[in-house]
């Protein structure tokens, strides 16, 4: 039982990465309404300024915000250049595009940055949180940032008139035109937010599995599918579907017998299509209604 | 009598198919005009034209001003509302959301509260079910909530494309009443297309009869109906 | 029924209907390919030709995603593993049991066809994004499932088994590389037939329907689950035999040349060849074998971002694949004719 409980805590604090990682792709695939493979990459690169920032001798907070504003920026500027073009293409066009991305931002940081393995500083400390072995203040630190960022969204969706704006440019651009929104721009912001989500995310995750080119590869992964459990159109679902993910890595790797570390992921993958099978809409994803 | 809306030679394209050879017609500050044709004269086309959803050659004026290749979302701003066919409904938000979307090109707080109110006083059942997934309604039900969803831009003109489309008899009634009224009290401009000509004559002051993707007759909805080849091939008696 | 439209169009198919001429060539042109890929090994290098194996072999693999994607229009990011069962089955075969490389092809089609066709099953309730992770992760297991302790007599483990390269047969007078390339040439043109008369005979119509609209193909009486996992198992079948090929042809498996690189690579392979245009498998083939090594060539450090900017350039250039340029040439030929 101990066991059994420890594992659970394990899980929750790796869950936090993936529940992070998992809010940027719900928050992109609201605005865009596809999934971005690229997105971990752009994670890692804005992890990677901010610590050439603090490099650079600036202090951590600072890095922090200043990284935010320009992977805002960054979000837009990629969306402009190169996926504006591709508005009519088709849907699997597009996929390739976010491959190619991928590819070149993986490569260009791995010139800049090479690719040992960097050390990257907490600003929570990574003493025991309250006592336990199994949760750092930087986990803990990193749960409390993954609900603010929670909370925060659903409010700009909620209750905001661009978040309004956004959420109807996504489900029907036609209609969104004929009410007078610039649904272009929409989606220049979603991919804008979309970067500075995934630059928090990263600057959060870092700390726990290393600065390198490759950081990235295996928080999407389990990113992408803590999104798809709790439902592509729920930032809270991502959110409980990134701690759930993170419970069932532990729990195969403790409990199902021969599996080792290279099996958990087919494992928890297997795991929640079963989940998608019995719930295709995700646990939490607002099924909608269709007339035909 | 001003002009409102000045269509002249106006040709539109789906690819390589030319849906409309040259239309040219014009609309009133204050009236309220009908398109009417068969399937495929081009009615929704020209409304699609008009907002810049189909490509299209030809000079557009609303309100003295060339509409030129302004993008839909920009044509919208002038103050056209379109109700589009299939009624473009939000159909995974709630009722009132949508109508906020319809005013999301306004910055008056204030009006837009009292706008919706306002809206719920034409349409009582949209307020019964304000925080109900649109998509839940019935088929006259989003109808008036597109119709309403269209008024919260405030608009100066306002298209519609085949309102009665698949509503009982009676709600039809009911909605052209209220479009009417619309167009009395609310000084909005009003051009729609419709298949049932019969009411659509009824309602308006103003009419146009199209035919592949030309003007063939345009009147006052009184000519228009007394006309014996109008009456023979749209009213049917 | 404008309401109907509506609602099914939010669906946005992931693909586009392609006209079930448009999927083929004409039969002139395709003539002139054929008398190409015949002749053209007679006059390069061993190595030239053994790319020019490869390009087939891939080429049928794409194929392959492409009666899957562009016919049904479903998605998949889990070839590389049928791809693997495939490679795996034919290496056993040939090394454990003496098996002739001939008779190993058709128990490897057999046996992805019925793994595509079980898989499917599961599949059938899931769709775009959600199919895709289930795909990724079948083709993010099947290296690890290579791997396993007890499989290891047979698979050889993370080693993988080296695999013997056959001579060419009635003493033919050619080396062991042009042999191959001729069986490959002769099956991919096999499949490639078959694949085409499938897309045009009653199933094909059955798979493009649901491709179209699932709703409409089920009320109009197709059996959509029957037809889907038929789909699954018709392109896992197929991929299977492309990765025996492959492992002949290589002569080498190992669990980690087949992971979900290898799918990404013959998704890309399917959008620059133009999804649901069969022809195109091999120029998408020709693109995700030649680009990368061109990348390197420009830039060693840089070769992933050459590489990316290289694929944007083509899907800015052609975001409908070869399709598209072929349907442009197609356009100027009878414009010019006209004349």
């Amino acid at each position: 039982m101990e066991l059994f409980i420890n594992q659970i805590l394990a899980g929750i604090s790796t869950g936090a990465i993936y529940a992070c990682m998992a809010l940027a792709v719900v928050m992109i695939y609201q605005a865009i309404d596809h999934l971005n493979f690229a997105q971990g990459e752009m994670a890692m690169f804005s992890t990677f300024i901010s610590w050439q920032l603090m490099q650079w001798g600036m202090p951590y907070w600072a890095a922090f915000f200043i990284t935010i504003a320009l992977s805002f920026a960054g979000g837009i500027a990629i969306e402009r250049v190169m996926f504006k073009p591709l508005a009519k293409a088709p849907i699997l066009t597009n996929v390739a595009g976010f491959i190619a991305l991928y590819s070149i931002i993986n490569s260009s940081a791995g010139l800049i940055w090479d690719f040992t393995i960097k050390q990257y500083p907490t600003p929570f400390g990574s003493a025991p949180f309250l006592g336990s072995q199994l949760i750092s203040t930087h986990q803990a630190g990193m749960i409390g940032v993954t609900i603010l960022l929670l909370i925060g969204l659903y409010a700009f969706f909620r209750y905001t008139r661009v978040g309004l704006a956004m959420r109807a440019a996504a489900s029907l651009p036609e209609s969104a035109r004929l009410v007078g929104i610039n649904t272009s721009w929409m989606i220049a912001l979603g991919w804008g937010m979309a970067a500075a989500i995934g630059s928090i995310a990263g600057m959060m995750i870092a700390p726990v599995v290393f600065l390198e080119p490759n950081m990235m590869l295996g928080v999407l992964i389990y990113g992408f599918a803590a999104a798809v459990l709790g439902g592509l159109t729920s930032p809270f679902g991502a959110v409980i579907g990134g701690f759930l993910v993170g419970i069932f890595e532990n729990l195969a790797g403790t409990y199902i017998p021969g599996i080792g570390n290279e099996l958990k992921l087919p494992i928890a993958l297997a795991l929640i299509i079963s989940v998608l099978v019995v719930k295709p809409a995700g646990l939490f994803g607002r099924p909608i209604v269709k007339r035909v | 009598m001003t002009t409102l809306l000045n269509v002249k030679d106006l040709r539109a394209y789906y690819g390589q198919v030319q849906a409309l050879h040259g239309l040219t017609f014009s609309l009133n500050e204050g009236s309220l005009t009908t398109l009417l044709g068969a399937n495929g004269a081009g009615k929704t086309t020209t409304l699609r034209a008009i907002c810049n959803m189909v490509r299209s050659t030809g000079a557009i004026e609303f309100d003295g001003q060339p509409l030129g290749s302004r993008s839909t979302e920009n044509i919208v701003r002038l103050g056209i509302a379109h109700v589009p066919q299939g009624r473009g409904t939000f159909t995974a938000m709630t009722v009132e959301e949508n109508l906020q979307l319809g005013a999301i090109t306004r910055t008056d707080k204030a009006g837009i509260v009292a706008d919706i109110e306002r809206m719920y006083a034409y349409f009582p059942v949209l307020k019964q079910r304000y925080s109900q997934q649109a998509g839940t309604l019935s088929g006259g039900e989003q109808q008036m909530l597109a119709v309403a969803r269209a008024l919260m831009l405030r608009p100066r003109l306002m298209l519609l494309d085949e309102p009665s489309f698949g509503l009982a008899p009676l709600v039809v009634r009911d909605l052209f009443k209220i479009l009417g009224k619309i167009n009395r009290e609310e000084k909005v401009s009003i051009l729609v297309v419709e298949q049932n000509a019969q009411l659509a004559l009824e309602l308006a002051d103003h009419a146009y009869v199209i035919e592949t993707g030309r003007i063939v007759m345009s009147g006052s909805a009184k000519e228009i109906a007394s006309n014996e080849d109008v009456r023979k091939s749209y009213l049917g008696y | 029924m404008s309401a109907a439209v509506e609602e099914v169009v939010t669906e946005a198919p992931a693909v586009e209907a392609v006209p079930k001429r448009a999927m083929t060539l004409g039969t002139g042109t395709s003539l002139t390919v054929l008398a190409l890929l015949v002749v053209a090994p007679l006059f390069v290098k061993n190595f030239i030709i053994f790319q020019m194996t490869m390009l087939l072999v891939y080429g049928l693999a794409v194929l392959a995603l492409n009666i899957l994607t562009g016919g049904s229009g479903q998605f998949s990011l889990g070839q590389s593993a049928f791809y693997a069962i495939g490679a795996y089955t034919s290496a056993i075969l040939m090394e454990q049991y003496n098996v002739n490389y001939v008779l190993t092809l058709p128990v490897s089609g057999a046996l992805c066809f019925a793994a595509g066709f079980l898989f499917g099953q599961p599949a059938l309730r899931l769709s775009g994004v959600y199919l895709a992770l289930a795909t990724f992760a079948l083709a993010t297991a099947m290296p690890q499932l290579l791997k396993l302790n007890f499989l290891e007599p047979w698979t050889g483990g993370v080693q993988g088994l080296v695999v013997t390269k056959p001579d060419a047969p009635f003493g033919l007078p050619m080396s062991q590389d042009m042999w191959l390339y001729y069986f490959t040439l002769v099956i991919t043109i096999a499949i490639y037939i078959a694949s085409v008369n499938l897309l045009r005979s009653r199933s094909g119509r059955a798979f493009m329907a649901i491709r179209d609209n699932e709703i409409a193909a089920s009320a109009m009486g197709i059996d959509v689950a029957l037809y889907k996992t038929l789909a699954f198992g018709v392109s896992a079948g197929i991929t299977g035999v492309a990765g025996s090929l492959g492992a002949i042809v290589v002569q080498f498996v190992a669990p980690d040349s087949y992971t979900i690189t290898l799918a990404i690579a013959l998704f890309l392979g399917m959008v620059v060849g133009g999804v649901g245009w069969l022809p195109g498998s091999i120029v998408g083939s020709a693109f995700i074998i030649f680009v990368p090594n061109i990348a390197e060539s420009i830039s060693k450090g840089l070769s992933g971002a050459v590489f990316g900017v290289l694929l944007f350039l083509v899907i800015f250039a052609v975001p409908h694949g070869a399709r598209q340029v072929a349907i442009v040439c197609q356009q100027a030929l009878a414009k010019y004719k006209r004349r």
